[in-house]
């Protein structure tokens, strides 16, 4: 190699090669991703995020909450597991039975092997997929994050350490604002133990005027402001609130199959 | 054209103003950086004093600490040790200094318009990439007109020999326009949808903080390790071998095991690490030869130090880049302190103590004044290294306790934060060794630029009171 040129070119083609593969290739497969139907139902995921969510999610990138916090639950694999759903006309004997097998925790086969005994004596049974691994025994999630949760979402804010806990399914854990917003101005308020710094600046600290403002925040005596004070989200909180509650990725996806306990929910 | 226009000394002096520009902005960022990484560490160890002002919550002092350290001190301080490697080997004189001059300033406008950027609220939101589109565009420009001015003062070099140092630095050179584009066309400019967005931010945060610091920082090494040493590089095979594999198998990693997207990503990543292996080894096969027995192998705390501990941060970094790219390592270790700790030894123990050692190295010749505190060079040496073994080897320990504790769901999430504290309070004590280290190293670049523009200013008054004739400049 006694020409620069030959170095150029050498480190375009090494280049190429690895813009082919990590640039061009995800965009080929995965640029043009439209929603995808959700498993035994007729409906589509994911919705794109409703507006106050979306503001939610830039208020999320400027404060930069993915330095501490993920969006991506891992699992291991997926278990089987034999729900009854009718001890039929033989309860004594289904019960019998029951307390002698094992029910979650079976590959395919075994569950079709513990369901087919329990039908013999006469009890009905149905077969449910669940996810297995740490993330989802924590409740963070009731399967792994996949590509179509983040469809919509620009900046996508997948993280990269677990300083606090993953929030891929916060919207599910903590269904409310209520709940969100004591925690994003004094988490200690909401989990005594809780590492994170708190975001006072997204709130508002004022005097109480004729009435009370309905938004005031519902706090336990040691972090509330001083008599005759109030705290009221800024517009940035409840976004942000908004953000959190959209993050459920709780419906089951041909790439990540479960069956959800209520069927009915989206 | 005098017999003595290409002497060493007349190459060294033509390189002064513009490396003056480069390093003296690049130290401010290295102190400013350390500072904000210590903000953002102690948001740990007192989270309730954090909460009364945007700019400084954790989630923006950590990425501007990070960009500083990256763009501020890293990226410029590469380039003036590359144009000065480059005006040497050629043993040529940097032309045109007044561009990279202007360009040295453009490019730390740059990262000044995107650390406010961070601080305001503006950041891109991908690690690596926060810098909004004014400061990118910016440093984009900057970066852009000095490398061509590199390449140019390359190309019109006498010694017409290509070396292995050659190698590395160009490919350096070629890399950061690349991916840079890339990112921010695709990421800012006309962004694409869904997870791969992150894709295409994982791609540009291992290609220029793993490779553009790995090409650069074993070129500039390859340059000084047998210069220091007194011997030849060993071996022109070997290295055109580690140069090529590192670059094959460097470029072609970057996307996490687990992550949402197709499996074919975190595989073909994870196989590539596992196949650095390969370049880390005939790297230090290179380094141990070249420098084992030399004759004047005599360091001190000086320069010399300095580069050879690099260059064992740069191995130890990979082979932790490797170990974690077996799948019980990795899925045990992600999401965890594990890869603060790698970045930094990489960046810091790596790539910044190299260029400490080059900088050390080039400054006097090219500015023609002593360090104002000689004896300071080998205390920041040994700060920068207690800081990074500290903050490291804790970070590391700490991010395997923690992996333990979130892959067992019986452990309380709040236990696994809780086990890191004693980690965290080390790994803040290693970043104020970090500090100390880099007040040193600005102080004496700031002296040194001060003394010369005492000088200069001396000269020009001389010339102003009593200007010579033409006789005796002649003379």
């Amino acid at each position: 190699m006694k020409n620069g040129f030959v170095i150029f070119l050498a480190a375009f083609a090494v280049l190429v090669m690895s813009w082919a593969a990590f640039v061009l290739g995800p965009q080929l497969q995965l640029g043009c991703a439209k929603q995808v139907p959700v498993l035994n139902s007729t409906e589509v995921y994911p919705l794109n995020r409703p507006g106050e969510a979306a503001q939610g999610l830039q208020v999320y990138r400027a404060n930069g909450c993915a330095a501490c916090h993920t969006e991506q639950v891992q699992q291991d694999g997926v278990a089987c597991e034999v729900v009854l759903s009718s001890a039929g006309k033989n309860p004594a004997a289904v019960s019998n039975l029951l307390s002698t097998l094992k029910l979650n925790g079976l590959t395919e086969g075994e569950a079709q092997a513990v369901a087919d005994k329990i039908t013999a004596v006469g009890g009905k049974v149905e077969t449910h997929i669940v996810a297995t691994g740490a993330d989802i025994a924590r409740g963070w999630g009731l399967r792994h994050s996949v590509a179509e949760d983040f469809l919509f979402d620009d900046p996508v804010q997948l993280g990269s350490v677990r300083i606090g806990p993953d929030l891929a399914d916060v919207g599910r854990r903590l269904p409310n604002a209520s709940l969100l917003l004591p925690h994003l101005y004094a988490p200690k308020s909401v989990m005594k133990d809780s590492a994170m710094p708190p975001f006072r600046y997204l709130f508002e600290v004022k005097k109480i005027g004729a009435s009370p403002s309905p938004d005031a925040l519902n706090l336990p005596k040691e972090f509330a402001p001083a008599a005759g004070y109030e705290v009221v989200p800024k517009p940035e909180a409840k976004h942000l609130a908004a953000y959190l509650l959209s993050l459920h990725a709780d419906v089951p996806l041909y790439d990540a199959p479960f069956t959800p306990s209520a069927p009915s929910k989206p | 054209m005098t017999v003595n226009e290409n002497s060493t000394h007349q190459i060294d002096a033509s390189c002064r103003v513009p490396l003056l520009v480069l390093f003296g902005g690049a130290a401010l960022w290295l102190v400013a950086g350390s500072l904000l990484a210590l903000a953002a560490s102690l948001t740990f160890h007192m989270p309730d004093k954090f909460g009364d002002c945007p700019w400084g919550t954790y989630g923006r002092l950590q990425p501007a600490a990070d960009d500083a350290l990256l763009y501020g001190f890293c990226i410029p301080a590469g380039l003036g040790v590359l144009l000065w490697i480059f005006a040497r080997l050629g043993r040529t004189r940097l032309r045109g200094a007044l561009v990279t001059v202007v360009a040295a300033h453009l490019w730390h406008l740059g990262v000044l318009v995107g650390m406010v950027g961070v601080f305001v609220g503006d950041s891109i939101g991908f690690a690596w990439l926060e810098f909004p589109r004014g400061g990118s565009a910016l440093l984009f420009f900057a970066y852009l007109l000095l490398g061509l001015w590199a390449l140019m003062n390359f190309s019109g070099r006498k010694d017409r020999g290509m070396f292995p140092s050659h190698w590395f630095l160009i490919a350096a050179l070629f890399l950061f326009p690349w991916i840079y584009s890339t990112a921010n066309i695709l990421l800012v400019g006309w962004p694409v949808r869904g997870v791969v967005q992150a894709i295409i931010a994982w791609w540009f945060g291992n290609n220029l903080v793993f490779l553009w610091t790995s090409l650069a920082g074993v070129g500039a090494a390859f340059y000084f390790l047998p210069k220091f040493s007194g011997r030849p590089l060993h071996s022109y095979y070997y290295a055109l071998f580690a140069f090529w594999t590192l670059l094959i198998f460097g470029s072609l990693r970057g996307v996490p095991v687990g992550a949402p997207v197709p499996a074919w990503l975190p595989t073909l990543s994870a196989m590539n690490s596992l196949f650095l292996i390969v370049p880390v080894m005939a790297i230090a096969v290179i380094g141990w030869k070249t420098v084992r027995g030399g004759a004047a192998a005599e360091c001190k705390g000086g320069p010399f130090c300095m580069i050879k501990f690099g260059f064992v941060a740069f191995i130890l970094s990979a082979l932790l880049l490797v170990a974690v790219s077996c799948p019980q390592l990795g899925r045990l270790t992600q999401f965890t302190w594990f890869g603060a700790a790698q970045t930094q030894l990489q960046l810091y123990g790596f790539f910044a103590i190299t260029m400490f050692g080059a900088i050390y190295y080039i400054l006097p010749r090219a500015v023609g004044i002593e360090f104002a505190f000689p004896k300071l060079i080998r205390v920041q040496h040994w700060c920068a290294m207690l800081g990074i073994v500290i903050f490291v080897v804790s970070l590391v320990i700490g991010g395997v306790e923690q992996g333990l504790k979130l892959q067992d769901p019986n452990v309380a999430f709040a236990d696994s934060t809780k086990a890191m504290l004693p980690f965290l309070r080390a790994s803040t004590t290693g970043l104020l060794f970090m500090l100390l280290a880099n007040l040193l190293f600005a102080l004496n670049i700031f002296v040194m630029i001060l003394a010369w523009k005492l000088s200069v200013a001396k000269t020009v008054f001389a010339f102003v009171i009593s200007p010579l004739t033409k006789s005796e400049v002649k003379a």
